[in-house]
């Protein structure tokens, strides 16, 4: 059997092929580092349920930072009576205290690059 | 009909080649933008939109072309502009493409655009003008390409482009007028703040698109075996000639108004760019370049001799399309930010990675441009071949 | 067949009434239901604006430079501060009396004026025409009046920059964290490529602070209050003092009024 072109098509389905497999060669070997999120000691409870932090806390975040700038809400009153401040800085760190054991872990482990930080400051950590 | 694209002279592709190395610089720059910001531009707090805008603002008419070969052929039955309308549109939707690209890579942060969609403002003038150039883009790619095809198969275009077609006659006013909007919309900024701005913005239109469309026609005539026609160049060459007389015409009401009034605010716009302000002037060569320019044009095209003929007619085609380029591309803009609100005057020019950013916008434009043209003329081609 | 597309249909039209009936049922369950509210501390008016009696101002600049106002709300709100006069980031700033009123000055304007500095920042007018122009809603006037930015919205075409006659807007042309010198934890930067402005201390007015600069001014030229309260301080000082507006010609109804 002849391939018509042959000189042009293998080539060009090895350079394909190597272009579409080469994510997975760069990390061939490496174990990705598990995430593990640090949970605050003190404080056992969130605004929602964990599940629902885990998987849906940038919907939150989102519908939040609409409530806070656009309709001047800033206080979340949970269903279990307490009331929380709707602020990334004044909130969720409060209590998150760690940017790096906190949210990078997941991030990271996902490869999901937030903008929140360009313009929200992470708190100081000692490194 | 795309495949004709890939089969071309070595001079095509040389050409193509250039384009696509001036567009890798242009995207290199930008991409040092995205990193750094604006601030690699020569933009400022006061002069807040530059060169990227003004460009925009030019091409936004040279998109005029399209239209302006459109209409005399589909409403008054000009026959002689049946074999380039094609031209037209196509220079027009190359144009657009390069307004776009324009506005994107003048935002701050461009990855955001899409919100411009999420949150639809109708109170936004920039909001449909999205609209505006978004629809005019789309309604001269369908009916471009499906008369060609039509040509190609040697068969009637189909009956639901007409309708289409005479839609896009009032779109191609809406896109100047719009454009116009943006800024004749604005207090405080006086030389903007005129109610004949959008006329301004048709006539420099529809003067600067022709034009250079009857240059492309020459070049056409020149490297292929397609004659876009001597009559179609010469009736383009009269719409030329009375857009651009009512161009000039236009500025001169501004500067009556400023002038004759002594409405301080309104003079300082005209003033800045003819004389300088504050001891500030360096627009000033561009604008007597413009007005040196335009009033060339004007001799050559009202004269029917050295309309007529080739080689003047170019001479002036060049000047009119550059005199239009100085007034829209970089006078209109910057001059409405000086004074600034404070009346102090900050200038701007435009830095060298902005230039080039510029330039590679340019080059995409003429990509675009020039793949559309080798697929019409193949076609034209072909088809007269038979 | 055509049975069972009738029940299909009344399944579907029983399942959609429970689907709305789902949060009134929700409510008669019990479950208590969260609730987005703001501090009853706050700090809330009709319509906020400001008056500056220029006259305490520079009573006070007499004694010795005073930088008070901007200080406390440019370091409040992270404002960087960046030397080179085209990229510079301002919320509240003086600019001489020539220049916030051009339109009043003239040959023989009264010594007591003459290049005398102005305080100036936004003047969260009443029919701003930056919210007409921004395509996206990333700057808009809440029902107190106050003209907000947006910051996660702005997609950076600074129209409202052209659209303002004030001067008030700044455009982050880069990075501006650099140019911060210390960091208010409590408060967020602005990112490359937003526009930003004064933005009235909606945060403090929320848990009933007054504006950063108003507080600060130890000559108290600065009073922040409501125009819709008749009583407020704001409104006692525009009956019985003349004052003027900048740029009160163009329509724009700003609410930053001068004693002068």
């Amino acid at each position: 059997m002849k391939i018509y072109d042959g000189r042009k098509i293998i080539p060009g389905i090895l350079i394909a092929a190597v272009i579409f497999s080469f994510p997975f060669w760069l990390n061939f070997g490496k174990a990705a580092v598990p995430p593990k999120p640090k949970l605050p000691k003190e404080v056992k409870n969130c605004v929602e349920p964990t599940p629902f932090m885990r998987t849906s806390h940038m919907e939150l975040l989102n519908k939040w930072r609409n409530l806070v700038v656009r309709e001047n809400f800033r206080i979340f009153a949970a269903p279990d009576g307490k009331d929380y401040a709707m602020s990334l800085q004044n909130g969720c760190l409060k209590c998150h205290a760690s940017k790096a054991e906190f949210c990078d872990q997941c991030h990271k482990y996902l490869d999901v690059k937030p903008y929140c930080w360009d313009c929200h400051l992470a708190p100081k950590e000692n490194k | 009909m795309l495949d004709l694209a890939f089969k071309g002279s070595k001079k095509y592709w040389r050409w193509l080649i250039f384009l696509l190395a001036i567009i890798t610089v242009g995207a290199a720059c930008f991409l040092l933008q995205l990193r750094e910001g604006l601030k690699i531009t020569g933009m400022s707090r006061d002069v807040s939109w530059g060169f990227y805008i003004g460009q925009f603002t030019f091409l936004v008419g040279v998109a005029a072309s399209a239209v302006m070969v459109v209409l005399p052929y589909y409403l008054h039955n000009v026959k002689e502009f049946r074999r380039i309308t094609i031209l037209g549109e196509f220079l027009a939707v190359a144009s657009v493409m390069m307004c776009l690209l324009f506005i994107v890579i003048d935002l701050g942060r461009p990855m955001r655009l899409f919100n411009v969609v999420l949150h639809p403002t109708p109170h936004s003038i920039l909001f449909w003008d999205m609209i505006v150039l978004n629809g005019y883009l789309f309604l001269n790619i369908v009916i471009g390409w499906t008369v060609l095809h039509a040509e190609k198969k040697d068969v009637p275009p189909p009956k639901w482009v007409k309708p289409l077609i005479y839609v896009s006659i009032p779109w191609a006013v809406s896109i100047h007028t719009v454009t116009a909007f943006l800024y004749a919309g604005l207090p405080g900024r006086h030389y903007w703040l005129t109610a004949i701005m959008a006329a301004r913005f048709l006539a420099s239109a529809f003067c600067s698109g022709p034009a250079l469309l009857i240059i492309l026609c020459f070049l056409v005539k020149k490297y292929t075996k397609f004659d876009p026609g001597e009559t179609a160049i010469d009736k383009l060459s009269k719409i030329v000639t009375y857009a651009l007389l009512i161009s000039i015409f236009f500025v001169l009401l501004e500067v009556f108004t400023a002038f004759y009034s002594q409405v301080p605010g309104h003079m300082h716009g005209l003033e800045y760019l003819f004389v300088g302000l504050d001891g500030h002037a360096k627009l000033v060569p561009f604008m007597w370049l413009f007005a040196a320019l335009s009033i060339l044009a004007a001799f050559l095209l009202v004269n029917p001799k050295t309309r007529k003929n080739e080689r003047t007619l170019i001479i002036a085609c060049v000047a009119t399309f550059f005199s239009m380029w100085l007034e829209k591309g970089i006078a209109l803009v910057v001059t409405g930010f000086i004074p600034n609100p404070f009346e102090q005057v900050t200038e701007y020019m435009p830095t060298v990675p902005e230039l080039l950013i510029t330039l590679g916008v340019w080059a995409t434009g003429f990509f675009i441009l020039t793949v559309l043209y080798k697929v019409a003329i193949s076609v034209k081609e072909e088809v007269e071949a038979l | 067949m055509e049975k069972s597309r009738r029940d299909f249909l009344k399944i579907g039209g029983i399942s959609a009434l429970g689907l709305t009936a789902l949060p009134a049922f929700k409510v008669l369950a019990g479950k208590k239901q969260p609730v987005y509210k703001l501090s009853d501390k706050a700090l809330k008016g009709k319509r906020w604006a400001m008056v500056v009696d220029m006259k305490k101002c520079w009573e006070k600049q007499e004694k010795g430079v005073c930088k008070d106002c901007f200080v406390a709300c440019h370091s409040i709100h992270n404002v960087p501060q960046i030397d080179n006069p085209k990229r510079e980031i301002k919320w509240i700033w003086t600019e001489p009396y020539e220049n916030a009123f051009p339109n009043l000055e003239y040959e023989y304007t009264a010594e007591v004026l003459k290049d005398k500095p102005f305080i100036v920042l936004c003047n969260h007018c009443s029919k701003p025409p930056c919210v007409r122009v921004c395509p996206t809603q990333a700057t808009f006037q809440r029902k107190d009046g106050i003209v907000m930015m947006d910051f996660h919205r702005c997609i950076g075409c600074r129209y409202c920059m052209a659209a303002c006659p004030y001067g008030s807007r700044s455009f982050n042309w880069g990075d501006p964290r650099p140019y911060i010198k210390k960091e208010n934890m409590a408060f967020p930067t602005r990112t490359k490529g937003v526009v930003e402005k004064c933005n009235f201390c909606a945060e403090r007015l929320a848990v009933g602070l007054k504006p950063a600069c108003v507080e600060a001014c130890k000559a108290k030229a600065l009073v922040f209050g409501d125009l819709g309260d008749p009583n407020s301080e704001v409104s006692k000082l525009l009956k019985s003092n003349y004052t003027i507006r900048r740029k009160n010609d163009l329509g724009t109804h700003p609410n930053i009024y001068y004693i002068i």
